[in-house]
């Protein structure tokens, strides 16, 4: 298969970028923050997505969706991206979407994913930065578990109707066999949620799991074998959010390189300086290449191949791009950078909160190196 | 039933398996193992002449060109699942050669019938060795400001001035060579004219480098003649024709920052865990040299597709030259003292210190990288002058 889009999926990066920047540009953005929104998205918004049928992609056909893959999936958040619009689509349309397919969880909850109402949140991380391992017990409980134990950085759990949770429930926090994903209600007893905003006013919760009882029906797939629904969550999120860092970067650059055609000092544009020049030269090359990576990743996904390399050095690769495209903005847009009137600074928020989130370029750069046996 | 392409790729495979030897199937051990071809051929194997003449006489040292030009005939998808197969078993490029990477595009897009058929055959086959006359002592960056004249003699051309950093001059057989032809305009008095090395006035020198090898030479003519039939484009048009197959090239030198060999070294040292801060810079590197191949893979997809940005092969060559210089520079890293052996058997000749000097010239020659970010800035970014 070429590398590259086909007709119809332009068609579909069309719509979803013409909607997108309509409804949900930066401004957008800025006026949930200013209001201190506390749902910190617009269910409105999410309601408008599904409706375009954009909360249904990943669904299969069968359960009413699209039926569609990754490489459709991620032109839609790197519109996301771009216009850093706040959005469950990442937790809820591919990260949860990816792990419930195919289990019985998947007519609990595709109905409300594909109507707009339903939002999934996915609580993996157990320590600032993303390891891994998971050391939150589950220990059975006459028909159920009972979970213990605190995550963290959960995108949208305080106004989520499930969260995903992985939790231990054999052998040792670093061992991937004794893993089981749990579909687990937010309201249950036990179970306290303290939602954070973040640098770039995107909300995450701290949960705290003290005792909290759950069916055994709320288990993904099997006991002890969660590690598999989790590796496909984890490679779509991770695939997923490559897809919106391009977002963060290109709109970044985009700005930028209008900026460098605008503005004049010494009489000229600040664009024909040949050190600003190579500079965006530079740039661009980077986010090409990590373009590459993004849809390399995306199409071996589609294809059922083993995906889980390429989908590292995605997720590694626009780390490196992201962070140099939010870097050069605002340093080559000076002094009005720097202020909060203006937009460029939500990119390197945005950026940066992205790069971290499922692990970062050095945990996947770790990933590579591990895989090749070094 | 089995799809024509999946039919293909099971041919194409067992074809392979058949017909490329298995010392062609070893990694490449320096320049010695590459195969050049040309009138006077140097072979360190007899396979690579075996390996060189079968993939030729099947028009796949040329897949993509025409049948009718000594090319395999074969589409995007079957060139693209002959690399992939190729790849596979691990074969060695069948034939090096400044002909099919370069100067062959040119002849496609502008040579005339009796040109194509003279030269393009005997490229695909390997049998004329081709060198590039571009840079003059005083035009390097600034190509067009090039001397090398022509004069018009009525039925030939007179050629006297000097090229330098022509690539394997002193093995070459032929030379697609740049000469101005009206003094009067900087750009548009320049042709592009293919000759015989053999002709009486042509002289090279190779230029020692410092790597010790020397590949590159000064070329020099002393009234030269040309005949008129060969002129590829027309008079004074020969800065087209230069600047589409300098795009070829940069293609060309893109590909090395492929290098899948140049990895192992890296790898071996890292797993031995002697240095971990060596260990997370190659993990790195890897992370942009795995998506470097993702992106020439793209490349090549909407090369042959129309869809890539004609200044695209600047971004190629850029990225994938400055990412050559660093994966050398990890291999001395990785290599330590060992890899500072200049001549010993155990250094291969010094195959490492070498080849980490050569390629400091990678962001220099076909376009240095600033010349490559100078075309990004103004022909994709458009940024202003």
């Amino acid at each position: 298969m070429p590398l590259y889009l086909t007709d119809d999926q332009i068609l579909l990066q069309e719509t979803a970028r013409d909607f997108i920047a309509e409804h949900a540009p930066v401004s957008h953005m800025r006026a949930l923050r200013d209001a201190n929104d506390a749902t910190g998205f617009s269910r409105d918004l999410w309601k408008q997505f599904a409706e375009l049928g954009l909360t249904g992609i990943l669904i299969p056909e069968g359960d009413g969706g699209l039926g569609l893959g990754h490489v459709e999936a991620g032109l839609v958040l790197e519109e996301i991206g771009r216009n850093l619009s706040p959005s469950p689509f990442l937790t809820t349309a591919v990260a949860a979407v990816e792990a419930l397919k195919g289990t019985a969880h998947a007519a609990r909850w595709f109905p409300g994913i594909l109507a707009g109402e339903a939002v999934v949140a996915v609580a993996t991380d157990e320590t600032s930065k993303f390891t891994g391992s998971v050391a939150l017990k589950a220990e059975r409980s006459g028909n159920g578990f009972r979970l213990s134990g605190a995550k963290q950085f959960a995108h949208h759990a305080h106004a989520a109707d499930l969260i995903l949770v992985t939790a231990r429930t054999s052998g040792a926090a670093t061992d991937t066999s004794g893993i089981t994903l749990f579909a687990i209600d937010p309201k249950s007893a036990g179970l306290t949620l303290d939602p954070q905003r973040l640098a770039d006013a995107s909300i995450a919760s701290r949960a705290t799991f003290d005792n909290v009882s759950v069916n055994s029906d709320a288990v993904v797939g099997e006991v002890d074998a969660g590690f598999d629904p989790l590796s496909r969550l984890l490679r779509a999120a991770r695939t997923g959010a490559s897809a919106e860092l391009l977002g963060v970067g290109g709109g970044a650059m985009a700005m930028t390189v209008n900026y460098l055609k605008e503005r004049k000092q010494f009489g000229v544009t600040i664009g024909s300086f040949q050190a600003l020049q190579h500079r965006a030269a530079h740039l661009y090359s980077e986010m090409e290449v990590a373009r590459a990576a993004v849809l390399k990743a995306q199409q071996l996904l589609d294809a059922g191949q083993d995906a889980a390399e390429a989908v590292s050095v995605a997720k590694a690769m626009t780390g490196l791009a992201t962070t140099l495209a939010v870097q050069e903005g605002i340093q080559m847009h000076g002094g009005i950078g720097m202020t909060d009137e203006y937009d460029i600074g939500f990119f390197m928020k945005r950026a940066r909160v992205l790069a971290e989130l499922f692990g970062d370029t050095n945990f996947h750069a770790n990933a590579l190196a591990e895989a090749a046996g070094y | 039933m089995t799809d024509p392409l999946t039919q293909f790729r099971l041919e194409t495979r067992a074809w392979l398996e058949e017909n490329c030897p298995p010392s062609m199937r070893t990694p490449t051990r320096g320049e010695k193992d590459a195969i050049w071809g040309g009138r006077n051929p140097v072979y360190a194997h007899p396979d690579q002449k075996v390996w060189m003449d079968r993939m030729g006489a099947r028009g796949w040292t040329v897949p993509d060109w025409p049948r009718a030009y000594g090319g395999g005939g074969l589409s995007p998808a079957e060139t693209k699942i002959l690399r992939e197969e190729m790849a596979a078993l691990k074969c060695r490029n069948p034939l090096n050669s400044f002909g099919i990477s370069m100067l062959g595009p040119a002849l496609l897009k502008y040579g005339t019938q009796e040109q194509k058929l003279e030269h393009l055959p005997r490229i695909a086959r390997g049998e004329i060795r081709w060198c590039q006359g571009y840079s003059e002592p005083n035009a390097g960056s600034d190509l067009a400001g090039l001397q090398t004249s022509a004069e018009d003699a009525g039925d030939h051309f007179v050629v006297n001035g000097q090229k330098v950093w022509t690539s394997y001059a002193d093995q070459a057989d032929w030379i697609f060579c740049l000469v101005r032809t009206d003094k009067s305009s900087k750009q548009g008095g320049i042709s592009f004219l293919l000759f015989d090395m053999a002709s009486e006035g042509v002289s090279t020198k190779p230029i020692l480098l410092i790597s010790g090898y020397s590949p590159f030479c000064e070329t020099f003519f002393d009234n030269v003649k040309v005949p008129k039939a060969n002129l590829l484009g027309e008079l004074n048009k020969g800065w087209d024709v230069a600047k589409y197959l300098l795009g070829h090239e940069r293609e060309m030198i893109s590909g090395m920052g492929l290098g899948s060999a140049g990895a192992d070294p890296l790898i071996e040292v890292a797993r031995t865990g002697v240095d971990p801060i060596l260990r997370a810079q190659i993990a790195l590197f890897d992370v942009r040299s795995r998506a470097f191949a993702a992106m020439s893979e793209r490349f090549i997809d909407e090369l042959k597709a129309g869809r890539a940005h004609p200044a695209q092969p600047s971004m190629m060559k850029y990225y994938g030259t400055e990412l050559n210089k660093a994966r050398h520079e990890l291999v001395m890293a990785a290599g330590g003292s060992d890899a500072l052996e200049w001549e010993s058997e155990a250094s291969g000749g010094g195959a490492k210190p070498r080849a980490w000097l050569r390629t400091k010239a990678n962001s220099i020659e076909g376009g240095t990288s600033e010349i490559q970010l100078n075309i990004i800035a103004k022909r994709i970014l458009e940024l202003p002058s």
